[in-house]
């Protein structure tokens, strides 16, 4: 008080600029120390107790808009949206049981082959906690933690394609990055064509994939579907990504880019699938004789060559956080 | 001392909130507006009760919403301690402003507060954020005058209480 009638402007409140100095550069080595050595996830694991409850007590406000909302909605808009989803159900449905006949085929001309992958896997159904860590970063939360079995990698789809992949548990939550997220990555092919490619976040708009460095003379059209490749071994091949929306060249002229809508209900979603298994490779068997002495080096990944078909990828793929494998030209 | 522990538990109570609210969703197309909740409580408490929040404090509580937010473990630590340094070195000044000269103020620190995070996810290499970031200062400014008499009159309440 004294201080700041003697000096108003510059008050010391007693407040020391040393000590400032101090924190800040406390707050600093601790940033450098995280982003090296992500101390943060163990910090977090431990104080789960503190951060779930904080994480369902954040969600009630708009679980309970959300629920207001249903219990004010008029019994004709209930009818309506009954409607609508007794008929997709009738049309999944029928898709359904024709894809019985499909698969039943396929697995009897796979015993033919003598195949050993299945098409077939287990999925966990999840829901999404609705709160917001960072909107600059593109996170969800899902209920399913480590007590689900959920594990840091496992690929998160909804009814429409692939949303994204888990990248931090705690016991009863997940985190997971959304393939919009400016630092995730997956391996596309895109359908028509079999251009394989790689769909990132993009930066500018935070609900669009970007395709870039894609060849000039490459065939890559607006309204092309993306289906994930199954190269890199972190996602299955064949679930929807997206659809291409814009097609440019790049600055330098070297490249075309392309922007993508993503497949998955990326806002709308509240109900996620978190796929279990870990993914099968995809495509012809790779020439790997049961006799004889068993070779690390036997499962390559073929990306070479102009073959639309995605080779098989090496199913014990060392853990990272962005599967980015470099594609081929 | 009673009425110093009620003060403390609306300080305690007020920072909580702030922390919920810094998860609270909102629509994806104006999240990026979301003000920073937990700088604005800090704010308050630095011009009223200097003797509670310190560098300290600040620190501690930015950490523990770093733990809560999940990237980079010191970030917020920073931002507060920096913000709360800025509130007590001008606090004479900032506490008898009137309420619009006080809002600008606050714009003022936000905007700081802004130019640090950028700082730090560039250091950080992080993606940067949508150009609707800049705005979330602004907002915060729109919301102080009502946190501030919000705060203010709970303060009034339970000091009358006591007395």
């Amino acid at each position: 008080m004294r201080a700041a009638e003697s000096a108003p402007l510059f008050s010391d409140g007693g407040v020391s600029t040393i000590r400032l100095i101090a924190y800040l550069a406390l707050a600093v080595i601790l940033m450098v120390v995280d982003h090296r050595g992500h101390w943060l996830d163990q910090i977090r694991a431990r104080a789960s107790l503190l951060i779930e409850p904080a994480y369902r007590v954040a969600a009630l406000p708009s679980d309970v808009a959300r629920s207001v909302g249903t219990a004010v909605s008029s019994q004709q808009q209930l009818m309506d949206e009954n409607r609508e989803l007794r008929q997709s159900l009738l049309l999944a449905q029928v898709r359904l049981n024709r894809l019985d006949a499909l698969s039943a085929q396929n697995e009897r001309l796979q015993g033919l082959l003598e195949a050993q992958q299945r098409l077939g896997m287990s999925v966990q159904m999840a829901h999404i906690i609705n709160i917001d860590l960072d909107p600059s970063r593109r996170r969800i939360v899902i209920d399913a933690g480590s007590s689900q079995g959920v594990v840091v990698g496992q690929p998160v789809i909804d009814a429409f394609g692939l949303m994204g992949q888990i990248v931090e548990v705690l016991p009863s939550t997940s985190v997971a990055m959304l393939v919009t997220d400016p630092s995730h990555a997956v391996p596309v092919t895109i359908e028509r064509t079999g251009l394989r490619t790689i769909a990132v976040g993009n930066k500018q708009h935070g609900d669009l994939l970007e395709l870039s460095n894609i060849p000039t003379s490459a065939d890559v059209q607006v309204g092309d579907k993306l289906l994930t490749s199954g190269l890199g071994g972190r996602f299955p091949a064949g679930f929807p990504v997206g659809e291409i929306r814009e097609v440019s060249n790049d600055r330098v002229g070297m490249f075309a880019s392309a922007l993508a809508r993503p497949a998955a209900a990326i806002d709308r979603s509240g109900e996620v699938l978190l796929l279990h298994d870990l993914p099968q490779p995809y495509g012809a068997p790779a020439p790997m004789p049961q006799e004889g002495p068993p070779t690390t080096e036997a499962a390559q990944p073929a990306a070479s060559g102009s073959t639309p078909t995605p080779a098989a990828a090496p199913a014990q793929k060392p853990v990272a956080t962005t599967p980015i494998q470099e594609p081929q030209r | 001392m009673n009425r110093a522990r009620a003060q403390f538990l609306l300080l305690v109570g007020s920072v909580v909130i702030a922390m919920l609210l810094q998860l609270l969703p909102l629509p994806p197309s104006i999240a990026p507006l979301k003000p920073f909740w937990l700088a604005m409580v800090l704010i308050y408490w630095a011009i009223e009760t200097p003797e509670r929040v310190g560098l300290g404090m600040a620190f501690f509580l930015g950490l523990l919403g770093d733990v809560l937010a999940g990237h980079l473990l010191g970030e917020q630590a920073m931002r507060l301690t920096a913000l709360v340094f800025i509130v007590l070195r001008f606090r004479a000044r900032l506490r008898f402003f009137p309420m619009w000269q006080q809002a600008a103020a606050v714009f003022g620190l936000l905007l700081n507060d802004r130019v640090v995070v950028m700082m730090v996810r560039g250091f950080s290499s992080a993606p940067m954020p949508s150009s609707l970031f800049w705005l979330s200062p602004l907002v915060g400014m729109m919301i102080w005058p009502f946190l501030f008499i919000l705060l203010d009159d709970l303060r009034g309440r339970l000091r009358a209480r006591e007395s």
